[in-house]
């Protein structure tokens, strides 16, 4: 049986991880490949790198790191940020990614994911969306969250699939950061619309989180979060135990 | 020296690190001659079945495949270098495979109960299958590594050596003399896929 995939994202600026880290044994703690194999060892079945630098120099010491990372850590790596052309992906794949997330850029520009699944392979095209509840309907957020793009979200994310996303990153801006829980309801009505894979984003505060929604959502196959994991709030072996306990597939 | 075969098929870059990870010489190339002078061949590939069994011919390297192959020098396959090593592939319409491994290429969703999400993305177990091959020297029955595909191996139950269970049992690798192919990616299988890598250089 195949199992939930539990998944941290570092986020890198300049080549660094941001958002402080706090690990024993880490000598340094901002070091994305430091951090990378920390994760693998720890059990990590997949790492997200999100690429949060605007400038050029920025860019290419992203994918310096990530080359470095590649060579060195045997897991599936997926990349984000910034990815607004085919040669976005190119750039990425090029230095050892699997998969390739696309968020603003697949809003401003569909068939971003058209050209790039036709090139590289539905399996490599992930469609990200930042959504929030407006007036009671899922609406697709844009620029980080911060801006309403007005597209009701299970319709966009229907089309990305469509036009050949094999997989789909739901990050609630409702519950992101609230740690109290992932936000069920909404993953569920993209759950049941879709037929790839879906991941989970937002609201993960502890075990228990992961538990419920894994027993809450059969179908959904993987968790993700981010700062749970870099503050030693949640330690991903405990959390592969638990899962395993409770009668849900992890890979220990 | 193992040789990974270049054909304008995805990303080759985990894959010769992984190489490096476990101190094999490894080198990847088009040049036949290169690809002929070395002890064994990787057949990587990502994509639609039809557009790379055509890029294999177009560049002639199938017919170096095949004579490499019955001159008895050890193959693997990757994923869709393992699909291509059957006989045909029905991925948007039918394509010709290198029929190295009797079998064909099918939709996974002609097997597996409709609830389940496609692609197969994520970490799945291994079940071995008859007597263990030696690319299986060092891991362990039950080991997990990590698949991406829609499609599987079917009608190829003599050469399945194993085999995983995503709402059905699905192959996960197959082997025939000295030819071989994993389903799932070696190379982004951790420590058992670099094991696995690993006993197929010393074969």
């Amino acid at each position: 049986m195949i199992t939930k995939r539990i998944i941290p994202c570092l986020d890198v600026k300049d080549g660094r991880v941001v958002k402080g880290v706090n690990f024993a044994g880490l000598s340094d703690v901002s070091s994305p490949i430091e951090l990378a194999k920390y994760y693998s060892l720890a059990g990590a079945d997949e790492l997200v790198f999100y690429d949060i630098t605007a400038s050029y120099e920025g860019r290419r010491l992203f994918t310096d790191i990530l080359r470095e990372v590649a060579g060195q850590i045997f897991i599936p790596l997926t990349v984000g940020g910034g990815i607004n052309t085919v040669e976005d992906f190119d750039r990425v794949l090029k230095c050892g990614a699997d998969k390739v997330s696309v968020n603003s850029g697949a809003i401003r520009n569909p068939s971003l994911i058209d050209e790039a699944a036709k090139r590289y392979g539905n399996q490599c095209v992930v469609i990200s969306a930042d959504v929030k509840r407006v007036d009671g309907v899922f609406r697709v957020f844009a620029k980080g969250g911060r801006e309403n793009t007005g597209k009701e979200a299970i319709c966009w994310i229907k089309e990305c699939v469509e036009r050949g996303a094999g997989e789909v990153v739901l990050n609630s801006i409702d519950t992101d950061g609230v740690k109290a829980g992932f936000d069920l309801p909404m993953l569920q009505a993209v759950c049941d619309a879709v037929k790839v894979p879906v991941v989970a984003s937002g609201g993960a505060g502890s075990i228990e989180d992961f538990v419920t929604l894994f027993n809450e959502i059969p179908d959904m196959s993987a968790g993700l979060a981010a700062s749970i994991f870099h503050f030693g709030e949640v330690r991903i072996p405990d959390l592969k135990r638990a899962l395993k306990e409770k009668n849900i597939p992890a890979r220990l | 020296m193992t040789a990974i075969i270049d054909y304008g098929v995805g990303n080759l870059f985990s894959l010769k690190s992984s190489f490096g990870a476990i101190g094999e010489e490894v080198v990847v190339t088009s040049d036949p001659c290169v690809l002929r002078g070395a002890d064994r061949l990787i057949l990587p590939g990502v994509g639609a079945f039809g557009d790379a069994a055509e890029k294999l011919r177009e560049s002639g390297l199938d017919k170096m495949l095949l004579e490499e192959a019955e001159k008895g020098k050890p193959i693997m396959g990757i994923c869709l270098g393992m699909q291509l090593l059957l006989e045909r592939g029905f991925e948007y319409g039918e394509h010709k495979g290198l029929g190295m491994i009797k079998g064909d290429i099918r939709p996974i969703s002609d097997v597996i109960p409709d609830n389940l999400p496609i692609p197969q993305i994520g970490w799945n177990y291994l079940r071995i299958r008859g007597e263990r091959h030696p690319i299986f020297k060092y891991i362990n029955e039950g080991d997990y590594v990590y698949f991406v595909h829609s499609y599987y191996a079917a009608d190829c139950d003599d050469s399945v050596i194993a085999d995983t269970e995503y709402g059905a049992y699905i192959t996960a690798a197959v082997a025939s003399g000295n030819v071989c192919g994993c389903q799932f990616h070696p190379e982004k299988s951790g420590d058992v896929g670099l094991k696995i890598l690993k006993a197929f250089c010393e074969m």
